[in-house]
C-alpha cells in the first residue's frame, strides 16, 4: 500500500472545518487538534461526551482457517482466549521485543478478524503483517479505505447511543465487546473500547455514511451537552488515564513490559509469538527500564517528552508524555526510568528547560472514573 | 489605535516614545492554545534583539519568547503569573509581558508593520 504525498483528509475533513477545527499535521493527515479548547473539551468527556474522528487509524480485516493460530503468532497477548465479539488490546514486536505498534484485534466470528493500528505506522503495518503472511489459509484485507471510526465517549455517551440505537442492546453491551447492526438503514459496528478511561464507543461506518453519522450524533448530543472533540483532548485524556501513546510510551526500542504492559503480555502461552525470545530474556535478567508516573507540585509548568530525570548527578530517565492535567489541575508526566531509580523515585528531579525541579512519584493511572 | 509592529517570531510591541509594550501576537496565541504558565525576566534586565526573554506554556507546548528590540526591561506584566489566560483573552493589551527602553531605537524600522506581518502569515499557510 503506497499512500500519496500531501496531508490525508478522513470523510469528515469538511465537517472539522465547518466547525471551525483547527487542523493540525498528525502522522500525515490533517486532523482537528481542537474545536473549542483542549481543556474544555477534556471537561465534556469527562462529565458528558465528547464526539471524536479517529478514522485515520488504520483498519485491517484477517480471516480464513488458519488466521486465529497466525495472529497467535504475530502478538503477545491470547488471541485464542477471545470469545465471538470481543476485542484485544496486543501490540506487534521485533526480534529484539522492541514494539512496532500497539492495536486492537477485534473477533468477529470464529475465523474473522478486524485489526486496529495507529495512523502513523500505518503502512508499516500492514508490510509486517504481509510479509508474515503464511502461504494458504489466512486472507489479509485493508480495509482502512472503506472505514472511518467515530469515538463517542464521556459518561453520558452510552445512553445517548442506546437512544439512537434502541434495539441494539448497547446498554448490556460489555465493555470490549462489538455488535454490528443496521438500525439506521446502513451498516455500523460498535465496539464497547475506547482511549479516554471513559465508558463509551468506537463505532466503524463507511466513509460514505460518515458525515451523516457524526451530524447525527452532534445534533442528538445536544441535550447532553457534546462537544466534538480533537487530537488535543485525546491526548490529555489518555495521559489522565496512564493510557500509552505510539512514538512516546511506546517505541521500537522499547517492549511492552518496560512500558508497563506487562499485563498485555503472555509468555505462558502455549504458542510462540515474534519478540518471544527477547521479552523472555528481559522477563528472567530483569528490565533495563521501568514506567514511572508523576506529578509536579508548586508550578503549573508541564512535564515534555524528551525532558531527562535525574538522581543527584546521574542522568537515570527520560519524560516519554506530560501535560497540565485538566481533571487534576497539576503537572502529571510518564518517564521510562532506570531500575535503580524507580527504586528512589522519590528522590529523583527532572530537568525542565535548565531548571531542576523534584518529583513526586504517582500510582497510576492518575485518574479513574467512578462507576 | 496606536500602530503594532511585527517579528517573524510573532512578537509584537507598539511604541510611546523611546518606550516599547511588548506583547505576542492573536495568531501566536491561537496557535498555542489554553496558556498555562508565562516566565518573563527580571526588571533592569539588559536584552538584545532577538535574545530570550522567557517563556509560555500551553496545554500543547512550550515555546521560546523572543526581545523584538534591545533595550532595558522597565516593567513586567506581574498579572501573568497567576492569570496566564489574559493571554488568550486579550494578546496585546490585558497579556502584554514588558515595557522596554529602548537601546537601539533604529531596529524598529526592521520590524513588520500590521500589513506585512499579514502577509507574511499568508505566506505561512
Amino acid at each position: 500500500m503506497t499512500e500519496l504525498p500531501g496531508l490525508k483528509k478522513t470523510a469528515l475533513h469538511a465537517a472539522h472545518v465547518a466547525l471551525g477545527a483547527r487542523m493540525v499535521d498528525f502522522g500525515g493527515w490533517d486532523m482537528p487538534v481542537q474545536y473549542s479548547a483542549i481543556t474544555d473539551e477534556h471537561q465534556a468527556v469527562r462529565q458528558a461526551v465528547g464526539l471524536f474522528d479517529v478514522s485515520h487509524m488504520g483498519t485491517f480485516a484477517v480471516s480464513g482457517p488458519e488466521s486465529l493460530d497466525w495472529l497467535e503468532s504475530m502478538v503477545p497477548n491470547r488471541v485464542s482466549g477471545l470469545k465471538l465479539k470481543q476485542a484485544l488490546y496486543t501490540q506487534i514486536l521485533n526480534q529484539a521485543g522492541g514494539t512496532l505498534d500497539d492495536l486492537l484485534i477485534y473477533r468477529l466470528a470464529e475465523s474473522e478478524f478486524q485489526i486496529v493500528v495507529n495512523a502513523s505506522n500505518r503502512e508499516k503495518d500492514w508490510n509486517w503483517f504481509l510479509g508474515h503472511l503464511p502461504k494458504d489459509g489466512v486472507v489479509l484485507e485493508n480495509r482502512s479505505a472503506q472505514s472511518c471510526i467515530l469515538a463517542l465517549q464521556g459518561p453520558k455517551a452510552v445512553s445517548l447511543l442506546a437512544r439512537l440505537l434502541p434495539k441494539a442492546g448497547l446498554k448490556e453491551l460489555p465493555t470490549f465487546y462489538l455488535t454490528q447492526t443496521e438500525e439506521l438503514g446502513y451498516p455500523l459496528l460498535l465496539a464497547r473500547t475506547g482511549y479516554t478511561g471513559e465508558d463509551g464507543f468506537e463505532i466503524f461506518v463507511h466513509p460514505e455514511q460518515a458525515p451523516t453519522l457524526w451530524n447525527q450524533l452532534l445534533s442528538a448530543g445536544q441535550g447532553e451537552g457534546i462537544r466534538p472533540c480533537g487530537l488535543g483532548a485525546r491526548d490529555t485524556l489518555r495521559l489522565e488515564s496512564a493510557m500509552a501513546l505510539y512514538g512516546h510510551e511506546l517505541d521500537e526500542q522499547t517492549s511492552p513490559l518496560e512500558a508497563g504492559l506487562g499485563w498485555s503480555v503472555k509468555l505462558d502461552k502455549p504458542q510462540d509469538f515474534l519478540g518471544k525470545a527477547a521479552l523472555q530474556t528481559q522477563k528472567d535478567q530483569g528490565l533495563s527500564k521501568k514506567r514511572l508516573g508523576f506529578k509536579l507540585a508548586g508550578t503549573r509548568r508541564a512535564p515534555r517528552q524528551g525532558y531527562t530525570l535525574w538522581l543527584g548527578e546521574q542522568e537515570v530517565g527520560v519524560v516519554t508524555s506530560g501535560s497540565l492535567s485538566p481533571t487534576l489541575g497539576v503537572p502529571i508526566g510518564l518517564a521510562l526510568v532506570t531500575p535503580e531509580a524507580y527504586a528512589q523515585a522519590a528522590d529523583l528531579e527532572m530537568d525542565l528547560r535548565g531548571q531542576r525541579m523534584s518529583i513526586e512519584p504517582s500510582n497510576l493511572p492518575f485518574y479513574r472514573r467512578s462507576l | 489605535m496606536s500602530e503594532y509592529y511585527y517579528t517573524s517570531s510573532h512578537e509584537c510591541f507598539v511604541l510611546e516614545g523611546n518606550q516599547a509594550t511588548v506583547s505576542i501576537t492573536p495568531y501566536a496565541v491561537d496557535q498555542l492554545g489554553e496558556i498555562t504558565f508565562v516566565q518573563l525576566p527580571d526588571v533592569g534586565r539588559e536584552l538584545s534583539k532577538g535574545e530570550s526573554f522567557g517563556e509560555i506554556e500551553s496545554v500543547k507546548t512550550v515555546s521560546e519568547l523572543y526581545a523584538p528590540l534591545s533595550g532595558k526591561v522597565l516593567a513586567i506584566n506581574v498579572d501573568l503569573d497567576a492569570q496566564p489566560e489574559k493571554v488568550n483573552e486579550d494578546p496585546q493589551l490585558l497579556g502584554w509581558m514588558l515595557k522596554l527602553e529602548l537601546s537601539k531605537p533604529e531596529e524598529v524600522a526592521q520590524c513588520m508593520d500590521a500589513a506585512g506581518y499579514q502577509g507574511y502569515l499568508e505566506g505561512l499557510a
